[in-house]
């Protein structure tokens, strides 16, 4: 049986090509292959949302989707957001706000929020949102809702919107 | 997770002969249901064909006043789409109500439709299952039953369906269509695409093996006020324990499915009738010949309260 394949992607503006067991997850690939081990593996099992990371702009959970199916698409993950000398507005809101303990879902936690405020922005309703039909609002309840794969064991939550919140304007 | 050989197909010729090809293939799209079972060795297939490439990402108009969803629009795009959120708020709000932002993202039409019950003991895989291992028992019978069905159950198996977005599918009379291996192309009624568990809780669906749900169709928007109130124990995130889809007219009269409750989206167009008249008498007719368990009695009391909300909010 043939159980290696070649996928192709674009990692954080970076072409890669690897050669995988077609069982490697993104999350596996990202960690273990391309050594980016900011991506956390929480759950396992797309429970937790510590492994977030964002596919041709969309959020995703990639520990439950297979490298493999992966061939042309772009990736971003916490290392293409920004870095230790250049921050990301929302690591640096994270760090103000005080938006971890332990740090673990912390590489998730911004990446679903910069996606999070895209879909917002891009009128995508939500649970709460009142109507259907009206552009969605930056409220705290809003921010809570789609936030909700996101899991932090320390509950540093309230912190958490609080960043999320000065990053993506407060309501007008 | 055992090896597998994996393959794109190009087109649904394609992957029937694929599936066709390989014993123990399945199909994958989304992939955040089975990948997950995959992990735990609840699925074992042999080949994954990926039928993400067949162009079934398009929402359309049909010559009826409906429309027809493909079956990979990703559960977000579809929750958003303009026409959805007009003609078919219940279906957007079923959509919004299930899973994260993240998975939304992934779970396909009818991946979403497909995928499999969360009991457990079904995931259990120390446990006896008749839907995982048939013939080996339910553990879930004289366990903890808190979440499982209370109507349409077996003494094989009283697990739930976990789809919020088939309970919408079933208020709004989708239709499912196929391709079967053959070639030859069909419409499911939503109402005949799930099974009650009966003697044989690994059957789920009215599909054959190697059949591929190509899209679903919805009839023209039917007008009302549309609400999905899920019930469950946190405020996000989390399986139903309870959900009402309804859709109610100015005169009081309209349709109601419930989720958490059976093997399948549960609706009884009989039960419609007595919409006007409240939520007594529908639920009378709704859940007769309910069996729940000690730990589960109260989701009865639950439809019921949940779905006199439901009507009270839609009277306004």
């Amino acid at each position: 049986m043939t159980v290696a394949e070649e996928v192709s992607f674009d990692i954080n503006g970076a072409s890669r090509t690897l050669e995988l067991d077609t069982r490697t997850t993104l999350l596996d690939a990202l960690r273990e292959h391309l050594h980016l081990t900011g991506t956390k593996k929480g759950c396992d099992h797309g429970q937790c949302g510590a492994c977030t990371v964002i596919v041709n702009g969309q959020r995703i959970n990639s520990c439950l989707t297979l490298a493999v199916m992966h061939q042309g698409d772009s990736i971003t993950t916490i290392e293409g957001l920004g870095t230790p000398g250049n921050l990301h507005p929302l690591q640096a809101a994270f760090v103000k706000h005080d938006g971890y303990q332990c740090g673990y879902c912390t590489p998730g936690q911004i990446c679903s929020a910069v996606a999070a405020i895209d879909e917002i922005k891009a009128g995508i309703p939500s649970h709460v949102s009142a109507d259907l039909n009206a552009a969605p609002k930056l409220t705290e309840t809003e921010l809570r809702e789609r936030m909700s794969g996101n899991i932090c064991r320390c509950g540093a939550y309230s912190n958490i919107i609080e960043a999320i919140t000065e990053v993506a304007g407060r309501p007008a | 997770m055992r090896a597998f050989s994996y393959e794109r197909a190009n087109s649904p010729a394609d992957a029937a002969a694929a599936v066709r090809a390989h014993d123990r293939a399945k199909f994958i799209a989304g992939g955040t249901n089975l990948l997950d079972l995959m992990k735990l060795e609840i699925e074992t297939p042999a080949h994954l064909v990926d039928v993400n490439g067949l162009g079934f990402d398009k929402i359309e108009s049909t010559p009826d006043g409906g429309l027809r969803i493909g079956a990979s629009v990703r559960n977000t795009t579809l929750a958003a789409d303009p026409s959805i959120r007009r003609g078919y708020g219940l279906l957007s709000r079923a959509l919004l109500a299930g899973a994260s932002g993240q998975l939304r993202n992934k779970a396909t039409t009818a991946g979403n439709l497909l995928q499999r019950t969360r009991c457990p003991y079904f995931y259990d895989t120390a446990q006896p299952c008749n839907k995982r291992k048939p013939g080996s028992g339910c553990a879930a019978i004289g366990g903890l039953t808190r979440q499982h069905a209370v109507i349409g159950s077996s003494e094989a198996c009283i697990a739930t369906h976990p789809s919020d977005m088939a309970v919408a599918m079933r208020a709004l009379d989708a239709t499912v269509e196929t391709v079967t291996p053959g070639g030859a192309t069909r419409k499911i009624p939503i109402a005949e695409l799930h099974c009650l568990p009966g003697n044989t809780p690994d059957i789920e669906t009215t599909l054959a093996p190697g059949e591929l749900i190509t899209a679903v169709t919805l009839p023209k928007p039917v007008g009302g006020t549309h609400i999905y109130r899920k019930v469950r124990d946190r405020a996000s995130y989390a399986f139903a324990l309870v959900s009402v889809g309804a859709i109610v007219q100015r005169d009081g009269t309209g349709r109601v499915a419930i989720g958490g409750v059976a093997h399948k989206p549960w609706r009884v167009e009989a039960a419609e009738t007595y919409m006007a008249r409240g939520a007594k008498q529908v639920t009378a007719v709704l859940l007769d010949g309910a069996r729940p368990t000690q730990e589960n009695a109260f989701k009865l009391t639950l439809v019921e309260r949940t779905l006199s909300s439901v009507l009270a909010e839609a009277k306004g």
